[in-house]
């Protein structure tokens, strides 16, 4: 294991922001979020941003493919360019799962080249939790907070950033500024994660059961007569959604800009009344249906195609950001059999 | 690296008018070749950019070695525009998607039942092509086909002239109401099939309108079908075509990639949101 003083913290994201564009979590005034880093930036410890680290792979929009007009011809323009090498730094344990199930989605034949770039050129660098909120669930699905995944795991201990790679990308990253680190045992990681690990223990959502969920529960969970319920007083607003990690839903649209035509594609919500809108109906007429596609998607169908992987990561922001103060807490409790 | 979102270039080749709102469209490549192979069942997204993408069935067999087709119904924006354009007017093609009808395994040797409901007959056009370029590795073949008038029936010269007219396969016309001109069968599909009363040792395949679909099944059970002798393909909003935006998900299946075409049997495992 490699160590930093955190004296010296930022001359190591110097050393990183010389070579390629360096994102960290910021605090500003609506809460924190990720931000290029240059000279007089602050890491921001706080647990975690408000917008999930997804956009740095799947960003909001972004441009597909662009035409041209003229006449009856039409000409196609692949304006795709290799993305640029950048690195994530201070991911939590959450968000760092959550890649591995776009993964599954983005990396899956045919593989989406926009992502797959992305991911390509891109390194995260995860951040162990040492205060981890009553609104964290990852325990639920197996995620260790205290052992991050990533291209290299950090942790902040004794006034020193100790730092371990997990694959050859993050390597390539430790031996950049191999000037500034000096190896260190991991005895003060150690005594980290066994003390996070009894506050842990104590929070209310961490063990929360899963296991209602498993096996062949697909048509008595979507016929549950608890929906209706759950979902009375769902706005359709999507928050729930676009601050998801795992969300992926996206939608397709043209717009002329005059000289020619951009084909974009931008996230979309299962949460919004259009999204499946036909010809002959809506094969989603009310909230209560597109209230219920959105968690059992996470709990049931994306489990059913992926080995029992859930398509939540108890990152706790639909908790938090639901305007009712509704989430997938409450819907796996009530569907779980145990509702308070 | 390829990227299935990015579309080629297609010619419109060939516009013969169906119905009043279905046209049929040939589609090549600029330099006059098909833009890929497919099998029967399976779809293309086409495009006019700056006015929408949409899937439609490739109505074409894949034993069609020179262009595709695609019998396209105007009901919105893209469809409209479509409707509008004119021989040599270029669009944009990407595909094909979906699982295709299984053709060379399931189906072989059988007698095959086809029932069809308006603009519902193009994906089973391609199959009914197939095999009829393969006629001796399949049993008897019967096509009901209904639409609302003669004149919205799809494909309707091609039935005359070449389904009428091969051998081993019997042809079942019907509309919603009596019309003049029209001595055939009056009446809704799933009733006719049930009058027709097929015997229960072939393989079906539905496609027509959601509801049309429901009575029609429920009348070949009657009949003594089982669920999993009959074939049907779903519609559901598309975007992508590869299973990533996540429109056309229902359970955990993507129409756009696991579909369209389903074993009706296998459709009762999923939530019932189609
Ligand atoms: C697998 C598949 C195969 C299809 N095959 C054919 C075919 O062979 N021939 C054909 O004419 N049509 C086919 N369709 C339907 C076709 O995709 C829609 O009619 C088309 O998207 C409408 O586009 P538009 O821009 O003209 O309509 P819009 O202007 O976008 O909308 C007009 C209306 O059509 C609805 N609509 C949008 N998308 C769909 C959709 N996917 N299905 C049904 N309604 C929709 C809208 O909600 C609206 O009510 C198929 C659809 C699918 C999913
Ligand atoms: S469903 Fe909620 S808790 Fe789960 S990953 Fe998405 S935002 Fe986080
Ligand atoms: S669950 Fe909450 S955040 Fe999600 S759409 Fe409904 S009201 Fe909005
Ligand atoms: S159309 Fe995008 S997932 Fe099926």
């Amino acid at each position: 294991m490699k160590k930093i003083a955190l004296s010296k913290l930022n001359d190591f994201f110097a050393a990183i922001a010389a070579e390629e564009k360096l994102y960290l979590p910021v605090d500003g005034e609506k809460g924190t979020d990720y931000k290029l880093w240059s000279e007089g930036v602050t890491y921001s410890r706080a647990l975690n941003t408000n917008r999930s680290a997804k956009d740095f792979f799947f960003p909001q929009t972004e441009n597909i493919v662009d035409f041209k007009r003229e006449g009856k011809t039409i000409e196609v323009i692949d304006t795709r360019t290799e993305a640029e090498d950048f690195v994530v730094f201070g991911v939590r344990a959450c968000d760092a799962r959550s890649f591995g199930i776009l993964d599954k989605v983005f990396l899956a034949d045919p593989v989406d080249s926009f992502y797959a770039s992305r991911r390509a050129h891109g390194t995260i660098v995860t951040m162990a939790c040492t205060r981890p909120a009553e609104t964290c669930f990852c325990g639920a699905f197996g995620i260790d907070m205290t052992a991050p995944e990533g291209d290299i795991s950090c942790w902040i201990a004794e006034d020193a950033l100790w730092l371990s790679a997990n694959t050859e990308k993050g390597e390539a990253l430790l031996n950049k500024v191999a000037s500034l680190t000096e190896e260190g045992d991991t005895a003060a990681v150690d005594a980290q994660k066994a003390a996070v690990k009894e506050i842990a223990k104590k929070l209310p959502l961490q063990n929360l059961p899963t296991d209602a969920f498993k096996g062949d529960v697909l048509l008595e969970k979507f016929n549950s007569a608890k929906w209706p319920e759950l979902s009375k007083a769902c706005l359709g607003c999507g928050t729930c959604t676009f601050v998801c990690p795992t969300c992926q839903c996206y939608d397709v649209f043209d717009f002329d800009t005059g000289h020619g035509v951009k084909r974009a594609r931008c996230w979309d919500s299962c949460m919004y009344s259009d999204f499946t809108k036909m010809a002959h109906g809506n094969s989603r007429n009310s909230q209560v249906e597109r209230f219920r596609q959105r968690f059992m998607h996470k709990l049931v169908y994306f489990p059913m195609n992926n080995g029992g992987e859930f398509g939540c990561v108890g990152c706790g922001r639909c908790l938090s950001k639901c305007p009712i103060n509704m989430n997938i807490v409450k819907v796996m409790k009530s569907l779980g059999g145990d509702a308070e | 690296m390829t990227e299935s979102l990015i579309p080629v270039i297609g010619v419109v080749t060939d516009i013969r008018i169906d119905t009043p709102d279905v046209k049929t469209f040939r589609v090549v490549t600029p330099d006059g070749k098909k833009a890929f192979e497919h099998k029967p069942g399976q779809c293309a997204m086409l495009s006019i950019p700056g006015v929408g993408e949409a899937m439609f069935s490739i109505t074409s067999s894949p034993t069609n070695t020179e262009f595709m087709e695609f019998s396209i119904k105007k009901c919105g924006c893209l469809t409209t525009w479509l409707h509008a354009m004119e021989v040599g007017q270029q669009v944009t093609i990407r595909g094909p998607y979906g699982n295709p009808f299984p053709v060379d395994t399931t189906f072989k040797g059988k007698d095959l039942l086809f029932i069809a409901g308006g603009i519902g007959l193009a994906p089973l056009r391609s199959v009914i092509n197939y095999v009829r370029h393969y006629r001796d590795q399949y049993g008897k073949v019967d096509i009901v086909y209904g639409s609302r008038s003669k004149d919205d029936l799809v494909d309707y010269k091609e039935i005359i002239d070449e389904w009428m007219t091969t051998e081993g396969i019997n042809v079942h016309l019907t509309i919603d109401r009596e019309q003049e001109g029209w001595d055939g069968h009056v009446g809704f599909v799933p009733n006719y099939v049930k009058e027709l009363g097929f015997d229960v040792n072939k393989t079906a395949i539905i496609c027509g309108p959601p509801i049309m679909i429901k009575f029609t099944l429920a009348g070949l059970q009657e009949l003594g079908f089982n669920k999993t002798q009959v074939f049907t393909t779903m519609e559901l909003r598309m975007k992508c075509g590869v299973g990533k935006c996540g429109r056309c998900n229902i359970g955990n299946k993507y129409v756009c990639k696991d579909g369209p075409v389903f074993r009706c049997d296998q459709l009762d495992e999923l939530p019932n949101e189609y």
